[in-house]
């Protein structure tokens, strides 16, 4: 029954993510906000609530979370997301788990509105102040 | 001839038909002392001809029994000990249905009544997994059979015991005309051999006990699996004649000891675990009983090595400073020693697998990383169903049960450590606490991103359930909705019954009746059953909730609704990007939507106290609360809670 397979291959969606893109909810490396900063000086402009649409309607939710916090289908993409210039490599071609959306299925002015709304992503608050996760 | 007037059927029928022939024959010509000895020597132009079982004459002054074959069958039942016997009735097992809920008390064995054969398999085997031994199920031999086939499946490939029963009717010229005949069968079992470790046909009341405590046995030998006995109908119906009375009794049952590793296999991975500077402990389905995890305990204190808890059981201590969980691939890589226990699948623990155009995979160990593998799975395997996996190359694979190879694998490690290991064992330890440490703060820091969110995040679900909880005594006894591992990153599970792994062959549907089936196991220790239940998993057999309400099963359970069979989506996603056509119409047959389902009224409309949805993660916890109240006194209750995909 392909539905078990299905599920099987959920554990490889959880195992193989280890790459920029795909290291795990918890173990994404992303940059200090001063480095964050310093490589995404010449990102060009997008439209950050347009881009919380796209983030839906292409799928990236579907992985990543709709607020992009991540999961173990997809890693946290915000806040403070990996610099533009890897995600928009990294989406034509995913070296992981993640599926390739390319130029035909995505625009890259549609990635720049999404990279927007990643950045507009507010910072999670203090942990210490959420009594249930003390 | 039965006492009192009654009357075995089959003796009945053989003497009446006896005495048909004789009248028959004598019509024809042919007197009874000339008729030929036996059918088979007979010429099919001379055989006798058997009356019509329907002749009323015959049949008109005996027509009761009072001690039918069924009583003899739940004596046997009773002395195994089974609790519950759980099923959707059906007319092939009503002999002994009625023996269960008349002559044997309706105790030990319960009826438990089920709306579904598959919510009646899957409660016997989430039940098993908390109370450590098999539950009964009752079957139609035939559709019963076709619908408890996938939840078998599931149990088959998660290694758990369970006794199910099918009824049949195997004397065509008893069958009543219609129905009886298209629930008949010639070998029932036949279509559930693949994935059932033993099955019999028993003949007679006599055959029906040994075999009953045989497959009681089977089952309950590693690697554990269902079993499965095809009742006859007139075996449980008819009157147990005298001859046979004086033949009835209960065989002894005594479990077989585990199988444990071979002493020179288990001194070389001593050996090779003591010396090892980088080792990591795995396992999947250890822990079969609470001494398992004791046992892991002690092994992976004095190596001080890590613990990678792969959850098909309760293995490890999710706070343990050894339980590193949630940092697999990075200790893969720098392991020097792999000891696997009981893994399901040892390739693809230690191995990736891209599942993109041009499929691929990879080792994840260095070369010459030493692979131990001490599990029961290589003891029995069948070859049809491939839930074996791919073929691991391992260096040392001990065919035995790992829970009783562990004692001697600790002893064995004891001799083998120095002084100077010991030493250097503390001081990995004392890295190994803090790695631990640092993933449990990143576990929460993570948990607070998107804490407010609307849909409620997974993090944001299971820390208000734990919430809720922390302070009683609570067995996670199912989570079918995928939920990120948050509770395992975020719950302290220190206890055994605390979690039972998941469905095994991943069969869709495990979810909801394991749920209930588990619950019932705890019932009686007066624990809180909790449950993050999938909303696609709770569609495909709803009914095990109104089992729930009827029998009082106290269960707690939130409904990870995110409104699709995710796990799907992000399929159709994968291929409408590989075939370069985009996902926007990935939704199509993969999401609950259009209408949404609302789970509250679905279980309200079966007696169950509900919530929701709930869609404001402010109004999760006051929810919670509620619906705790009404658990703790005796009674089901869900909160439909509308989430994050993951």
């Amino acid at each position: 029954m392909m539905k078990k397979y299905l599920m099987l291959a959920s554990g490889l969606f959880v195992l193989a993510a280890a790459g920029p893109f795909a290291a795990g909810a918890s173990q994404q490396a992303a940059p200090a906000p001063q480095q964050q900063n310093a490589q995404n000086a010449n990102v060009p402009q997008g439209n950050a609530a347009n881009g919380r649409k796209l983030f839906v309607s292409f799928g990236c939710y579907q992985c990543h979370g709709y607020e992009a916090q991540g999961g173990s289908a997809g890693p946290r993409l915000a806040p403070r997301p990996i610099p533009y210039a890897q995600l928009m490599k990294y989406v034509r071609h995913p070296t992981n788990e993640m599926p390739p959306f390319t130029e035909k299925v995505v625009k890259d002015s549609e990635l720049t509105d999404i990279y927007a709304f990643l950045r507009a992503q507010p910072a999670a608050p203090d942990v210490d102040k959420i009594p249930l996760l003390k | 001839m039965a006492k009192n007037g009654s009357v075995d059927r089959r003796d009945f029928l053989k003497s009446a038909a006896v005495t048909g022939a004789a009248l028959v024959g004598g019509a024809a010509g042919v007197g009874a002392q000339t008729a030929p000895p036996a059918p088979a020597a007979a010429s099919p132009a001379s055989a006798p001809v058997a009356p019509r079982e329907t002749d009323p004459s015959l049949e008109a002054d005996i027509v009761t029994t009072d001690r039918p074959g069924g009583d003899f069958m739940v004596d046997v039942l009773k002395s195994l000990n089974i609790e519950y016997v759980a099923a959707n009735p059906g007319s092939s097992f009503r002999g002994i249905h009625e023996s269960i809920i008349n002559y044997g008390g309706n105790t030990a064995p319960e009826f438990i009544t089920c709306c579904h054969e598959e919510s009646s398999v899957a409660m016997a085997h989430a039940y098993s997994k908390v109370e450590g031994k098999p539950m009964a199920v009752l079957v139609h031999g035939t559709v019963g059979l076709q619908h408890a086939s996938m939840a078998m499946y599931n149990a088959y490939c998660d290694r758990v015991p369970i006794v199910v029963m099918a009824g049949n009717t195997l004397d065509a010229t008893m069958r009543r005309p219609g129905v009886e005949w298209a629930h008949s069968v010639q070998d029932a079992a036949a279509m559930v051999r693949d994935f059932t470790k033993w099955d019999d046909l028993p003949w007679s009341l006599p055959h029906f006990a040994e075999s009953t405590v045989r497959a009681y046995k089977i089952a309950m030998t590693p690697p554990m699996m269902p079993v499965l006995l095809v009742l006859d109908g007139g075996l449980q119906e008819d009157p147990v004649s005298e001859e046979v009375k004086g033949r009835l009794r209960i065989p002894k049952l005594t479990l077989t000891s585990p199988p444990q590793g071979d002493a020179g296999a288990v001194a070389e991975a001593a050996r090779l675990l003591v010396s090892a500077q980088n080792p990591v402990i795995i396992a999947d389905r250890l822990s079969r009983t609470p001494a398992g995890m004791t046992h892991l305990l002690e092994l992976a204190e004095l190596l001080q090595a890590p613990v990678i808890d792969q959850g098909g059981r309760m293995n490890f201590p999710t706070q343990h400073a050894l339980n590193l969980s949630n940092g697999g691939r990075a200790l893969l890589g720098n392991a020097d020693v792999i000891l696997g226990l009981e893994l399901t699948d040892f390739w693809g623990t230690v191995d990736s697998f891209r599942d993109s155009l041009v499929r691929s995979s990879r080792p994840l160990t260095k070369p010459g990383t030493k692979l131990i593998s001490i599990t029961a799975t290589d003891l029995f395997m069948k070859s049809n169903y491939q839930d074996f996996q791919r073929y691991p190359e391992v260096d040392i694979a001990m065919a035995a049960d790992a829970e009783a190879t562990l004692p001697s694998l600790i002893e064995a490690v004891k001799r083998a450590m120095t002084a100077d290991r010991k030493t250097a064992l503390e001081a990995r330890g004392k890295k190994l606490a803090e790695q631990h440490s640092n993933a449990l703060d990143r576990s929460r820091s993570d948990a607070a991103v998107a804490w407010d969110a609307s849909p409620v995040s997974t993090a944001r679900l299971t820390a208000e359930l734990y919430n809720v909880i922390r302070n009683e005594d609570w067995s996670l006894v199912s989570a079918s909705g995928n939920t990120s591992n948050w509770e395992k990153r975020l719950w302290k599970f220190d206890k055994h019954y605390q979690w039972i792994g998941g469905s095994g062959g991943a069969g869709v549907g495990y979810g909801a009746p394991a749920a209930v089936g588990g619950a019932l196991a705890n019932k009686k220790h007066g624990r809180i059953s909790v449950a993050i239940q999938g909303d696609g998993d709770f569609m495909y057999a709803p009914g095990v909730w109104w089992t729930a309400a009827h029998h009082k099963i106290p269960l707690l359970a939130v409904m990870h609704n995110n409104r699709a069979y995710h796990q799907e989506v992000m399929h159709v996603q994968r291929m409408g990007n590989r075939h370069n056509r985009g996902v926007t119409r990935a939704h199509i047959g993969t999401t609950l939507e259009d209408p949404f389902i609302n789970y509250a009224q679905v279980v309200k409309g079966m007696g169950v106290y509900s919530e929701g949805p709930i869609s404001n993660p402010n109004e999760l916890g006051p929810a919670l609360k509620r619906a705790l109240d009404v658990v703790k006194k005796g009674e089901p209750a869900l909160v439909d809670v509308v989430t994050q995909p993951r």
